[in-house]
């Protein structure tokens, strides 16, 4: 069920209710930097509960410690990807990529009973690591700011009277309320003390 | 009809959702002819407001013509009229409306009991916003349902534009209430962060009240020279020392007056660290807010000056110098805008061609297009200071 009816409970009668949605303002890198986020989180969980199995089954045994932390690295680089700062998490997952690869090289040798299963993941993080690159440049497209799109408003006064004739205008006719008066302050007692 | 709906974080869709309906006598439903997404809207965008759900409509900042009243707004409102509705919704009964504090009315927010227990004590109903505010549908629709719509509601006249009168709803008299609750006076010098569009309703209104010297602070050029426009100091903290200018601007005493028109989310850099830290809290949930333009006002305010915060905080902030606070004798003001207590002065003013809130406008699309511009206002592409939506 679409979480939009779910959240129906909390709207009265008469609240209108979703139909038929729209396109998301999310563009296609949005979502896969979100997709990257979850494998992110994902993948650390397995390496911080398991870095035992995930070192056997590479030919790893012995890293156990540097898999678990790099199960952490996961988690961290997987806030700022699932952020609105995707960029940030996704330049860390591809820092990440890089030592993972560096890692998974020292179990490509031929004395590795588990050379395969090496390769595999070789290959895997490698898939990943494109996706990283596809995703970071894609985030960094959508949203950036382009250099010298800035414009420049220097003709909207707002005031159509000019700013110098504008200004004090409204003291004519208008006092701060009461309950807005700051005199009771020491800005407006020490002068009158000093006097 | 179409809305602008909410599906979590920065997925803005434009649905097709059901129609309003009258649920009580108070209830008024308005055609909206125009709407505007506000820089609130982009902290709801970015999910940093707890208690939205999917589904919800957005936008507070809506105008139109009235289509049908409940039976106890007969008399207040009929059909054809031509209303701007303000963002908070107000019963003007209460204890709170009847002294003007119409933001903290104590019967509109139709989920009270989370507004007590988020708050203390409820705050009013907000069109388009969390939960905690009731949850109303909000107006970046084709139809609005307005809750005690024959208190609710600003009468406009015809003759005047949209672009005029839309932002009585909201960014103007914020902008408006930021000055006048620093009490500024003739003489001051009122410095200002933030030049997105309450920001510059500040400037503008902290210049018809009176101050000498008025002071922009942003890092966007396109901002600051729509500051610039009408008369401030520009100061772009990217380029120079924020505290220093603002000292040598003012004989090394401070600005008498500090307005806070950012909020929540201060702008992140490396030349302001304190920002860094606070996003990477704000990610682990260990803060909410990113006050760096707080913790700036509170050191290089003129003792005893006034501070008024009109920037959307939304909870936890961290690091604030309530020793510097206390010793300079700071006075503290803020609060979510009373709008209709400024609307009826405001609406005279902009007919009295004191005021034209439409410079602000850098940008109007059809409602369909909305997601893309929520994107486009969120990235600062393009130019984008204001987003004027028609349906």
């Amino acid at each position: 069920m679409p979480l939009t009816n779910l959240s129906g409970v909390a709207r009265s009668e008469g609240d209108p209710r979703v139909q038929r949605k729209g396109p998301s303002s999310l563009s296609s890198a949005d979502r896969l930097a979100r997709a990257l986020g979850w494998f992110s989180i994902g993948l650390g969980v397995v390496e911080l509960v398991a870095p035992g199995r995930v070192a056997r089954t590479l030919g790893l045994e012995g890293s156990e410690g540097l898999i678990r932390a790099y199960g952490a690295r996961e988690l961290a680089s997987a806030v700022p990807t699932l952020s609105i700062d995707k960029p940030v998490g996704l330049a860390a997952r591809i820092a990440g990529d890089a030592l993972d690869l560096g890692t998974l090289s020292t179990a490509l040798h031929r004395g590795n009973p588990k050379r395969d299963n090496a390769l595999i993941a070789t290959a895997l993080v490698i898939g990943i690591t494109l996706l990283d690159l596809s995703a970071y440049a894609g985030v960094r497209s959508a949203h950036r700011r382009p250099r010298g799109s800035s414009r420049d408003y220097s003709d909207r006064a707002g005031l159509p009277r000019g700013p110098q004739e504008s200004r004090g205008l409204a003291r004519k006719d208008f006092e701060i309320p009461a309950d807005y008066r700051a005199e009771g302050n020491l800005a407006g007692a020490l002068p009158m003390q000093v006097a | 009809m179409r809305a602008l709906v909410w599906h979590g974080k920065e997925d803005i869709r434009c649905d097709t959702v059901s129609d309003p309906e009258i649920e009580h006598p108070r209830d008024a439903i308005i055609k909206v002819t125009s709407c505007a997404i506000c820089g609130s809207d982009l902290h709801l965008f970015h999910n940093l407001v707890p208690a939205m759900l999917p589904g919800d409509i957005m936008g507070h900042e809506t105008m139109g013509e009235v289509v049908e009243v409940g039976s106890a707004v007969a008399g207040k409102l009929k059909k054809g009229d031509r209303v701007v509705i303000p963002f908070t919704i107000q019963c003007g009964e209460c204890d709170q409306c009847r002294r003007g504090n119409f933001s903290v009315c104590q019967r509109t927010n139709r989920k009270g009991e989370l507004g007590d227990k988020a708050f203390g004590h409820r705050t009013a109903g907000l069109f388009g916003y969390t939960h905690l505010t009731g949850g109303y549908p909000g107006g970046q629709a084709e139809y609005l349902r307005v809750p005690f719509a024959d208190t609710t509601h600003v009468k406009v006249p015809g003759g005047i534009d949209d672009e005029k009168l839309l932002f009585l709803s909201d960014i103007l008299p914020t902008g408006w209430q930021a000055a006048v609750q620093t009490d500024v006076q003739p003489g001051d010098t009122v410095a200002i962060w933030g030049c997105g569009p309450v920001g510059q309703m500040a400037i503008r209104s902290a210049i018809l009240l009176g101050a000498e010297q008025v002071i922009a602070i942003d890092c966007l050029p396109e901002r600051l020279s729509m500051a610039a426009a009408a008369g401030a100091v520009t100061v772009n903290f990217e380029e120079e020392s924020v505290v220093e200018r603002l000292n040598a601007l003012t004989g090394g005493e401070g600005p008498h007056r500090c307005i806070d028109a950012v909020g929540t989310e201060s702008h992140v850099s490396l030349s302001q660290p304190d920002t860094m830290l606070d996003r990477a809290k704000q990610m682990l949930m260990q803060e909410n807010d990113r006050p760096h333009v707080l913790r700036e006002m509170i050191y290089v305010c003129r003792p005893a000056g006034v501070i008024s915060i009109i920037g959307v905080y939304l909870g936890l902030v961290d690091k604030i110098p309530m020793g510097q606070a206390m010793n300079k004798g700071l006075t503290f003001r803020m609060a979510q805008a009373h709008v209709p207590r400024w609307t009826g002065d405001l609406l005279r003013r902009i007919e009295d061609g004191q005021i034209d809130p439409s410079f602000v406008i850098t940008h109007k699309a059809d409602l369909s297009r909305g997601p893309e511009m929520y994107a486009k206002f969120r990235d600062k592409a393009d130019g984008c200071i204001k987003v004027m939506l028609q349906p």
